[in-house]
């Protein structure tokens, strides 16, 4: 029985272009030359690392030597958070963040929290934007990073970063931003906004996995975090994943080329798919922000049933999605995101992520939606919180 | 992630649904962990139970094991039902991933609460059972709303 997959959870992952798998090719072969040598047959290698770091470069009006290869979204939020603790901490070991960041951030700050840092999680609002007032509150003589995703990855909220750029720059505190979501699909200006770092990832965008990289603004005394050769001018030691940068050079030009053609697509495509569930399946929500949005991203909670047997459900009819609900999260919390909104734990468990990408089409929206009135249904009418529900309100 | 039997007893759950006047109804759980589960005996007197029912409000494998269980008891007496464990639930599904192995203990404790509720309304004591400390009323899921 041979299904064809909807695939819906782009914000996890996406499958490389074509373009990007056939430009890495040779790298593995003909020109596999380690790009410190010194032999001619290594020169293509170093070019190549040039031409992706003036692209990513220009992609954020930023100067080519403020990119910095790393191998992913997890390891430039680490490098970003550490090292400006280290190089800052005789000026402040105070560093603001918000509750609803990705664990690579979270989970950096609880181990910073260990080494002595003190760290302040600003709260969202009921669709996940950072509250500004509180940002300016907690803002202190020693504070010395503040730290704010620029979308969220699950419920797509977009943050004010202008606004936040604005206070930190003000302040004369350094701001590091969580693109790993927004790069790609919006555009940023790191002057404009005035972020003094970035973290982005490639497999989020059409390209490999294991690559990723950090803007670092000129000046800023960030140590090295990887200790090894001289690679990335010092400051992040090991020989240079080509094929990686290679493919996220070919990614990067491709997302840009053709960003706002897909802007409108999806933008179109989400719009249908959240208001065709909102008016067809009862008592459901949508989570984040209506206008304040990724282009891609769906959540929905409904209430009553349970987010894994959703998935589940989901996946047998070839339908990938993902939940915030506790039996995804792999603990007995479901997502801090949705609770971070104020969503009540028992609703929270019964949301899921729709994220949406270039190769989806509207049939397969409207084939998501019959789908999910069904699943939905069923599962309420295997639910005692449904049965209960509707028992009093009769 | 879950066996071909859990799988099927998600897919194709066995006795869902509610029994009127049921002779004892028990709902385990928390809706805050993701979990409930709510079993209908029907009682007969010489303590068989004839039917069984179920709904439930979790994971897959919640579904399932509170399927499996419900087979397990149909057409035992209470006695017999007391004995279903969560370990007997888990070894007829062919197995639970690890951080699933909770959802079989509130399978158990449906049952233990189902039961108590029949031993409460006929007043009589089952030797070996305990209210379950995962039991709720009904009141306690309504607040939840």
């Amino acid at each position: 029985m041979d299904q064809k997959v909807i695939y819906l959870d782009h914000a996890a992952t996406t499958a490389a272009r074509p373009e990007v798998v056939e430009a890495m090719l040779p790298y593995f072969t003909e020109h596999f030359g380690n790009p410190s040598s010194i032999y001619s047959i290594a020169a293509a290698n170093k070019k190549v690392i040039t031409d992706v770091r003036e692209r990513i470069g220009q992609s954020l009006h930023a100067p080519a030597q403020d990119i910095y290869f790393t191998a992913g979204g997890t390891e430039s939020d680490n490098w970003a958070l550490k090292a400006t603790a280290e190089a800052y901490e005789k000026k402040g070991k105070h560093i603001i963040t918000s509750k609803i960041e990705h664990h690579a951030i979270l989970h950096t700050c609880e181990y910073l929290a260990k080494k002595g840092f003190e760290i302040t999680y600003l709260d969202v609002d009921e669709n996940g934007i950072v509250k500004l007032d509180q940002l300016k509150a907690a803002i202190r003589p020693d504070t010395i990073l503040i730290s704010i995703m620029f979308a969220n990855n699950e419920i797509g909220t977009i943050e004010p970063i202008e606004e936040i750029g604005a206070i930190a720059k003000e302040h004369g505190i350094l701001f590091h931003t969580d693109a790993v979501q927004a790069y790609g699909q919006l555009p940023i200006d790191v002057e404009k906004l005035h972020i003094d770092m970035l973290s982005a990832s490639g497999h989020k965008l059409m390209g490999p996995k294991g690559i990723g990289f950090l803007y670092i603004r000129k000046g800023l005394k960030l140590r090295s975090f990887i200790h090894g050769g001289a690679q990335e001018r010092s400051r992040r030691a090991g020989t240079e994943n080509v094929t990686g940068i290679v493919g996220l050079g070919k990614a990067v030009e491709v997302a840009m080329e053709t960003m706002e053609e897909r802007r409108e697509k999806e933008t179109f495509m989400r719009d249908h798919l959240i208001d065709r569930i909102l008016k067809e399946i009862p008592y459901a929500r949508l989570n984040g922000d209506r206008n304040r949005r990724l282009p891609n991203n769906v959540n929905i909670s409904f209430q009553f049933i349970e987010g894994e047997s959703l998935l589940i459900m989901l996946d047998m009819k070839g339908i990938c999605a993902s939940s915030g609900s506790a039996c995804t999260s792999g603990s007995l919390d479901p997502s801090h995101v949705l609770l971070a909104i104020g969503l009540p734990h028992e609703i929270a468990h019964g949301s899921l992520r729709l994220t949406l990408g270039d190769e989806n089409t509207m049939e397969e929206m409207d084939y998501v939606v019959e789908q999910l009135k069904e699943i939905v249904e069923k599962l309420r009418n295997m639910s005692p919180l449904y049965e209960d529900f509707i028992k009093h309100s009769k | 992630m879950y066996s071909e039997k859990v799988m099927d007893h998600f897919q194709n759950p066995r006795n869902v649904g509610e029994i009127d006047g049921a002779s004892g109804v028990g709902t385990v759980g928390n809706a805050k962990c993701g979990d409930i589960m709510r079993i209908y005996f029907d009682i007969d007197d010489n303590q068989v139970i004839q039917d069984v029912k179920f709904k439930t409000f979790g994971c897959g494998a919640a579904v399932a094991t509170s399927s499996m269980a419900t087979e397990l008891v149909k057409g035992k007496t209470i006695y017999e039902a007391l004995e279903v464990t969560n370990k007997a639930v888990m070894e007829a599904l062919d197995g639970l991933p690890p951080v699933k192995v909770h959802c079989s203990l509130l399978a158990e404790e449906a049952i233990h609460a189902a039961l108590w509720d029949y031993a409460e309304k006929n007043h009589i004591k089952i030797e070996g059972l305990d209210k379950p400390k995962s039991d709720i009323g009904e009141e306690e899921i309504e607040e939840e709303y």
